[in-house]
């Protein structure tokens, strides 16, 4: 009796969270299209940290220049959907050559660094993250194909037939402006991505990961091959990446190489690190904190300061990144296995003895 | 003697310019508990993680069940039927006890990215059986009460344990035990020597070193002697313990006859 109540009201809340995911856009439609399209940024920040996840949560594998990946999808979306090479492929068909193509590059990136850890596998990620990036900004000349730093512009938005998400449309009633659409899109992919993070992380491989993190040797001598397993952390990480650039560089419509310098791969791992490491739902709430909080503040300190002070004293930005450093100091004393830790990575931290 | 499963022959390992292994060369046949003793530096775990693919000898080598392991990784030597346990036990120390012997089963398990991803049929029978198998594995080594506690607060006997189960896990043809007697009491020391008892009759090898020379007496059907690297004694308990090499060995004697 006690246990189909339990279970109920589990079905019950999970029932209203997806009634408020529903709704939500047109909530923060209300208050304006851009709280929509930060809605969506944080759907797509908490994809591309699921991703990190595998690679930094389960295998233990600190990466510094994750964000090559994201913008090696995203410029695999961008030549394949763009006047500049004139293709114009559609996006079920870009979205999966861009995680391979990633994927390729995060073999690329694992494979020399395999036998490194901690510390000195930081600065060879951090290292590579930059070449991705300062390739793109090259890759101008002697033959055009990244651009430069002028980006790729217009770049196709997804579209299935005649359904454009680009475009406000009215359905039932209700309208639709493109964020939203794309919104809808966004959660069904974080979802799906959840679901393969979750069902990963409790499976063999998932186990193989953990083994790894916690000792390496002993994994090798139970029979893990370690390479080759680190190998796919990577290949999985890098193949979340680059489906997350490919949805940006479409949502977008416009990228350069300045979407993807070294702070955005902090960012990105500060949420994982931040929600949780080793923990889904930590990583996603990170992200989520990660991507409204600035968003607020940016909305809140100049107004505050005004009716205070009567002018403004500090910039937004200073004031963003000033809490942002106070807000890891601290989560660094308190809560330094994240605000929504893993069992496991709680037990890491705290101190035998 | 019965069909040898693992030889060893002229094997050599050097550090710099200290050889920590010289010449060894010994055979160990099918259902076989052989000992592996010598004063602390003998080179008892240096031949250990020769044997399991850490360390790559620098002469000689191993043939294990008709093949040799040379140049084999250690997953590969793992996966030929070796596994070990280690001297300052390494289990995965924040995982379940459940998850340490279910993290065994890698190797002779198979779902990859894509059966875990779609959770297949297969998937999942292979899951319930690694799962099913690593209980037995806890019971077998008679911790089945703490599957779910955190590996690295059992109770230190338990924790041997379940290293053991854990290797116990990869299918071993021959398992090696480094130390399994280490710190625990006279107690836990007979339950263990039961342990291995079972584990014998039940068709593993057993390549043991250790310490508690009660145990190897009771235990072993060999034993092989190291000293600085070399092999100074081989044979039946009772006949190593008299060779006044041994004793020389252990008491420190310049005497070497």
């Amino acid at each position: 009796m006690k246990r189909y109540a339990k279970a109920r009201t589990k079905w019950v809340g999970v029932a209203l969270v997806a009634l408020a995911l529903i709704a939500l856009p047109f909530a923060l439609a209300a208050a304006g299209t851009a709280w929509v399209r930060i809605a969506n940024l944080a759907i797509l920040f908490a994809f591309l940290a699921l991703g990190l996840n595998i690679v930094v949560g389960f295998a233990g594998l600190l990466d510094l220049g994750y964000i090559a990946f994201y913008a090696v999808g995203a410029y695999a979306y961008a030549l394949l959907a763009s006047p500049h090479f004139n293709l114009h492929l559609p996006f079920w068909a870009i979205l999966p050559i861009g995680a391979l193509v990633a994927c390729v590059f995060g073999v690329l990136l694992g494979a020399p660094t395999l036998k490194l850890r901690g510390d000195y596998l930081a600065i060879v990620t951090l290292g590579f993250g930059e070449i991705v990036r300062i390739f793109l900004n090259n890759l101008s000349q002697p033959v055009n194909i990244t651009n430069g730093p002028q980006g790729i512009a217009r770049i196709d938005p997804f579209s299935f037939g005649a359904f454009n998400f680009s475009r406000n449309e009215t359905i039932a009633g209700l309208a639709f402006s493109g964020p939203i659409k794309y919104y809808y899109l966004l959660l069904a992919l974080l979802l799906l991505a959840i679901l393969v993070n979750l069902r990963l992380q409790h499976s063999r491989i998932g186990r193989a990961w953990e083994a790894i993190r916690e000792d390496e040797i002993a994994a090798r001598a139970m029979g893990i091959n370690t390479t080759a397993i680190k190998l796919l952390a990577f290949a999985m990480g890098a193949s979340f990446g680059g489906i997350a650039g490919g949805m940006f560089a479409a949502i977008q419509g416009f990228i350069s190489p300045e979407s993807f310098v070294l702070v955005e791969s902090v960012m990105v791992l500060s949420m994982v690190v931040l929600g949780g490491m080793g923990n889904v739902w930590g990583v996603v709430l990170g992200a989520v904190l990660l991507t409204f909080v600035p968003e607020l503040l940016r909305d809140w300190v100049q107004p505050v300061q005004q009716s205070l002070f009567g002018r403004t004293i500090v910039e937004p930005e200073v004031i963003r990144m000033l809490l942002f450093g106070l807000a890891l100091v601290l989560m660094m004393l308190y809560r330094p296995a994240g605000l929504l830790p893993s069992a496991i990575r709680k037990r890491e931290l705290t101190k035998e003895e | 003697m019965k069909q040898a499963l693992l030889e060893c022959a002229g094997l050599d390992k050097r550090f710099g310019g200290v050889l920590a292994l010289a010449e060894v060369g010994f055979s160990i046949g099918r259902g076989e508990i052989y000992g592996l003793i010598g004063p602390n530096g003998a080179g008892k775990t240096t031949l250990f993680n020769t044997l399991t693919g850490i360390y790559a000898c620098d002469a000689g080598g191993f043939t294990f069940a008709g093949a040799p392991l040379a140049g084999l990784r250690p997953d590969q030597i793992a996966a030929r039927g070796i596994a070990r346990t280690f001297q300052n036990i390494r289990l995965f120390g924040n995982l379940s006890a459940l998850d340490n012997v279910m993290i065994g089963r890698h190797v002779r398990t198979r779902a990859g990215v894509f059966g875990a991803i779609l959770r297949t049929r297969t998937t999942l029978a292979e899951e319930a059986a690694i799962e099913k198998r690593a209980l037995e594995l806890l019971a077998y080594v008679g911790i089945a009460a703490r599957a779910n506690d955190v590996a690295r607060q059992l109770p230190y006997g338990d924790q041997r344990r379940l290293e053991i189960a854990r290797a116990l896990a990869t299918e071993p043809k021959l398992l090696a035990l480094d130390e399994p007697a280490a710190g625990m009491n006279a107690t836990e020391t007979l339950e263990l020597k039961r342990l291995l008892e079972r584990v014998r009759a039940d068709g593993t090898t057993i390549l043991l070193i250790e310490h508690d020379m009660k145990l190897v007496m009771g235990l072993c059907d060999r034993v092989l002697v190291l000293d600085y690297g070399r092999k100074i004694a081989e044979g039946p308990p009772r006949e190593v313990q008299r060779d006044p090499r041994v004793i020389a060995a252990y008491l420190g004697g310049a005497a070497t006859p």
